[in-house]
């Protein structure tokens, strides 16, 4: 790459992040400089949540200290890009500036979706994403507000719920669904975790829509009707019904758009010289069998950063993401999955293995192919290890030598309740197998670790 | 909060109060008959003329009579230095022995009346509102509002509490005169131990521990489900009322050497001091013990239990310094510094106090090989700066007084010189460390806010790298706080235990090193 290059990414997420550091990281003369308007210095949005109930203060989420951009020479600038001038290669912010790139990167990550429900702009009616979004809903939730509904049961969702709850605000839950996120998690997971939302003295509402935001004199919500005709009175309205790319101030431009921009699996949209990735960027075609073409989560927006850098700078590479994994906290409740688990499965075509703990918190998926082959595991309230689960996967082991193996996929600390060998009996009673189950150490005997 | 808490905390406020309180209580009578009982030999007759204007006089305050009795003994040492007359200079401090025998006070004829209302009130308090927490609750760890206290993120509550804390160790160590009143509180029970009246020091330990004892049930509390801090809660808890307290004092009362079974040099900076060595040597096979148990313990416990375990089998499972901070001071832990700046003064302080720690023991070994002749006065100047700018300004006054402003580990962090030995071991030859979960890792921050160390946890943790730091104390939180299953202390083989090249898992396109 020549000496002049200029590399400018629009948006500070992990995406964008994540390619600035590895494009310096892999040549140390392109000029690099990361455009946003929310905030200066990178921060971990997965954590917006935390800075709400007190766990954290704002700077806690920013994973590098401020000095760490002058030092890697990656150019910050605050501001909102208006429009791009695709063939002067140039930027047009709203402050009246403008800014040339020789490369350009969109990296602008999503916005909460709003489906034109009536309402849906009144006062104290927000969905959770950005910086902005974290200090409208302390400032509006600070007084006033005794009860709120939350509309749309995904992860968002149940975070914004805890984050009331600290606040002392009851919530009512909307889910159009007949089990919470049962679009990603099957029956089973979804009934733990709505159990435990219940646990939370949440109230759940499931098979429940929205018809209907109403506000006050002042423009602020006074209830939520729901399609049944039932009245909630609330003064706040979470909308959590997913997100959607940020692409508006890409709209009527010459770029080629559908949800998202459209990307081949380089990264490349249709105009010369400009990529899109993270949450923003659409594949024309999946990258993967299993995967989608807008793909939304932390990790994928990391893969993204790290092969377009690569691509910049080196003979470029298609995209291809490996074993699909996954991980979120439902309240206290711990949520990981390797592999393929869809919500629901062809009988014939797929072998399934679930084990429960007693307690209702805790459980295993794996499901298989015809010939027993792992293709991917839930787990809930303990922790398995990515590494182990990934070779397994990406190698076809069988079941039976999965659990074999199980107690090396271990990650719960030490002293934990031996919850492998349950797992291990189970696995065998039901499908038998060449292994034995784990045994308590003589340590977990010691202290008594029960299940 | 429930009633049953605010009532605690009302009787927690109270025994506070009562406890600022009695060391104001009473007046003070100098007799001779105390001035002889209370000095050497060599000072009675000084000790009975300078002082002998005092008899019979009552002085309503402690300030008033302390400053009398400190006023004539300095005016007679300033006229013996102006003379040249240093032999006759009396340089040891008499100040509280003749205070405490002074005071006559309520407290002194009601001790046990007194301790019930001051620290009887804060330990009652304190268990009324440690316990009812988080009932009802499911299981979990809840950081909620910790940025938002007044007492735990600097607020005006954390300053006081520092203040309280800074202002008891001085008298503590530097004017315990002032508070004999509380020492006699606690004379009954320091009879009923070891034989022997009490002493500032014997207050200070019984506090210490019943503060552990106290907040190590706030520990159950707030991290229940989570065992290994469970365990290491009852640990610390363990040693501190067992190793730390009761065996010391019983050991008196067996007339046998005062001695912790648990503390290592050089955290234990005074174990090769001439008085300590007589003492072994004087106690026969028992003495003789405790002086190869203390050299084994360090040539031996550290390396090896600290090559299997790290150096957390010491720092938050056994040690007293620990005990505190893992269980007083854990409300504090956020407010460690993470920043690189103080990665680097980190460094350089601990290591200074441990060559500093090396170098005045050394010396202090030669001097007492050399029959005390010409290191002695060298060894002496050694021992009173380490002893006054170590062992009480930095471990004290700054290591704990400090939990409200710089987190809970200060002195652990920049001071220990046992933790700076810990820590090379663990850094260098241990098969201790933190292993971090593929490319699971949000970035979120839970693990470096709550590291009570100041290690910033998540610059590993987002690489997929290995946590291996020398000031790693294996209190676990960052993994307990992590809400993606990411970290996981582990003891494991040293290959590939510094991964130097680490993998992130879960994209094919490329494989890049972080």
């Amino acid at each position: 790459m020549s000496q002049a290059q200029h590399i400018v990414i629009i948006g500070n997420g992990i995406s964008g992040i994540t390619c600035a550091r590895h494009l310096r990281k892999l040549d140390s003369d392109v000029k690099i400089t990361v455009i946003s308007g929310e905030s200066k210095y990178f921060f971990s949005r997965t954590a917006l949540m935390y800075v709400y109930m007190g766990h954290m203060k704002f700077e806690h989420t920013q994973p590098y200290e401020n000095w760490f951009w002058e030092k890697n020479r990656i150019d910050l600038i605050e501001g909102w890009v208006k429009q791009i001038d695709f063939k002067s290669k140039a930027l047009l912010f709203t402050s009246g500036d403008s800014l040339s790139y020789d490369q350009l990167v969109i990296a602008t990550g999503s916005k909460p979706n709003k489906f034109g429900w009536p309402g849906q702009d009144l006062a104290n009616v927000q969905g959770l994403y950005s910086k902005q979004d974290l200090e409208l809903m302390e400032k509006t939730t600070e007084a006033g507000v005794s009860h709120a509904v939350i509309v749309g049961g995904g992860l968002i969702g149940i975070e914004m719920a805890e984050m009331l709850a600290y606040k002392k605000i009851s919530v009512t839950f909307l889910v159009r669904e007949a089990g919470f996120w049962n679009n990603v998690l099957p029956k089973e997971e979804s009934e733990l975790v709505g159990r435990h939302i219940k646990e939370h003295h949440f109230d759940l509402r499931l098979n429940a829509e929205l018809d209907e935001i109403i506000g006050d004199q002042n423009g602020k919500v006074k209830a939520v009707k729901t399609k049944e005709g039932e009245l909630i009175d609330c003064q706040f309205v979470g909308l959590t019904a997913g997100v959607s790319p940020n692409i508006d101030f890409l709209k009527n431009s010459e770029l080629d758009l559908k949800r998202g921009v459209l990307v081949d699996q380089y990264f490349r949209t249709n105009m010369p010289d400009v990529f899109a990735i993270g949450d923003c960027a659409e594949f024309r075609e999946v990258p993967g069998k299993d995967r989608k073409n807008i793909e939304q989560v932390w990790y994928t927006g990391r893969m993204h950063g790290e092969t377009l850098a690569y691509n910049l700078i080196n003979k470029p590479v298609p995209y291809k993401p490996g074993v699909w994994f996954n991980s979120a906290k439902f309240l206290d409740i711990e949520y990981q999955t390797y592999g393929t688990v869809p919500a629901d499965w062809e009988k014939d075509d797929v072998i399934n293995f679930y084990w429960e703990h007693r307690s209702g918190k805790v459980a295993f998926r794996m499901l298989m192919d015809q010939e027993k082959k792992i293709l991917g595991v839930n787990n809930f309230g303990f922790r398995l290890k990515h590494e182990f689960f990934d070779k397994a996967i990406s190698q076809g082991w069988t079941g039976e030598k999965v659990m074999a193996h199980l107690s090396k996929a271990n990650f719960d600390p030490e002293f934990y309740a031996p919850y492998i060998n349950e797992i291990q009996k189970v696995y065998k009673e039901q499908f038998g197998g060449e292994f034995t189950p784990s045994k308590k150490s003589f340590i977990q005997k010691l202290l008594g670790a029960r299940l | 909060m429930k009633l049953i808490q605010k009532l605690g905390l009302v009787l927690f406020l109270g025994g506070l109060l009562a406890f600022t309180i009695i060391p104001f209580l009473g007046s003070y009578q100098l007799s001779e008959e105390i001035v002889l009982s209370q000095t050497k030999e060599i000072h009675q007759e000084s000790m009975n003329e300078i002082l002998s204007p005092l008899y019979g006089k009552t002085y309503q305050t402690n300030f008033t009579f302390i400053s009398e009795v400190n006023g004539k003994i300095d005016d007679y040492n300033q006229e013996r230095k102006d003379n040249q007359q240093w032999d006759q200079v009396i340089w040891d401090d008499y100040t509280f022995p003749l205070t405490k025998a002074s005071v006559q006070s309520p407290v002194k004829s009601q001790p046990l009346l007194f301790l019930f209302l001051s620290i009887g009130l804060v330990v009652l308090g304190g268990l009324l509102y440690n316990i009812p927490k988080h009932q009802g609750e499911p299981e979990g760890i809840k950081n909620n509002g910790i940025f938002h206290s007044k007492m735990k993120n600097r607020g005006w509550l954390g300053m006081i509490t520092g203040t309280y804390l800074i202002l008891f160790y001085i008298i503590l160590y530097w004017f315990p005169a002032y508070m004999v009143n509380a020492v006699w509180m606690v004379n009954p029970l320091s009879l009923l131990l070891s034989g022997n009246p009490a002493s500032q020091w014997f207050l200070y330990g019984f506090i210490y521990t019943l503060a552990i004892l106290v907040m190590g049930i706030r520990m159950f509390r707030k991290y229940r489900g989570n065992k290994y801090q469970q365990l290491r809660t009852a640990s610390v808890m363990f040693f501190q009322t067992a190793f730390a307290f009761l065996i010391p004092e019983i050991l008196v009362l067996l007339n046998q050497p005062y001695y912790d079974f648990k503390n290592i040099w050089p955290l234990d900076y005074d174990f090769f001091y001439d008085y300590q060595i007589s003492t072994f040597l004087s106690n026969g096979g028992v003495g003789m013990f405790m002086l190869i148990w203390g050299i084994l313990l360090i040539i031996i416990a550290v390396p090896l239990f600290t090559y299997f375990y790290g150096k957390r089998w010491y720092c938050s499972w056994v040690c007293g310094c620990g005990g505190l901070a893992e269980t007083v001071g854990d409300p504090y832990r956020q407010l460690s510094d993470k920043s690189l700046k103080a990665w680097n003064i980190e460094r350089y302080l601990i290591h200074g106090v441990l060559v500093l720690a090396v170098v005045m023991t050394l010396v202090t070994i030669a001097n007492y090989f050399s029959s005390f002749s010409f290191l002695g006065n060298v060894t002496n100047q050694l021992h009173s700066f380490y002893g006054f700018a170590i062992g009480s300004a930095f471990a004290g006054v700054v290591g704990t007084g400090f939990y409200p402003f710089m987190g809970n580990r200060v002195w652990c962090r920049f001071g220990c010189p046992l933790a700076a030995y810990l820590g090379m071991v663990q850094r260098f030859k241990s098969r201790f460390r933190i292993t971090t979960n593929g490319g699971q890792c949000i970035s979120c921050g839970n693990c470096s806010t709550y590291c009570e160390m100041g290690i910033d946890v998540r610059w590993y943790a987002q690489r997929g790298q290995n946590i291996v730091r020398s000031s790693c104390v294996g209190c676990g939180v960052c993994s307990a706080v992590c809400p993606r299953g990411v970290l996981k202390l582990e003891n494991g083989p040293e290959e590939g235990r510094i991964n130097e090249n680490p993998i992130l898992i879960g994209n094919d396109s490329i494989k890049v090193n972080a």
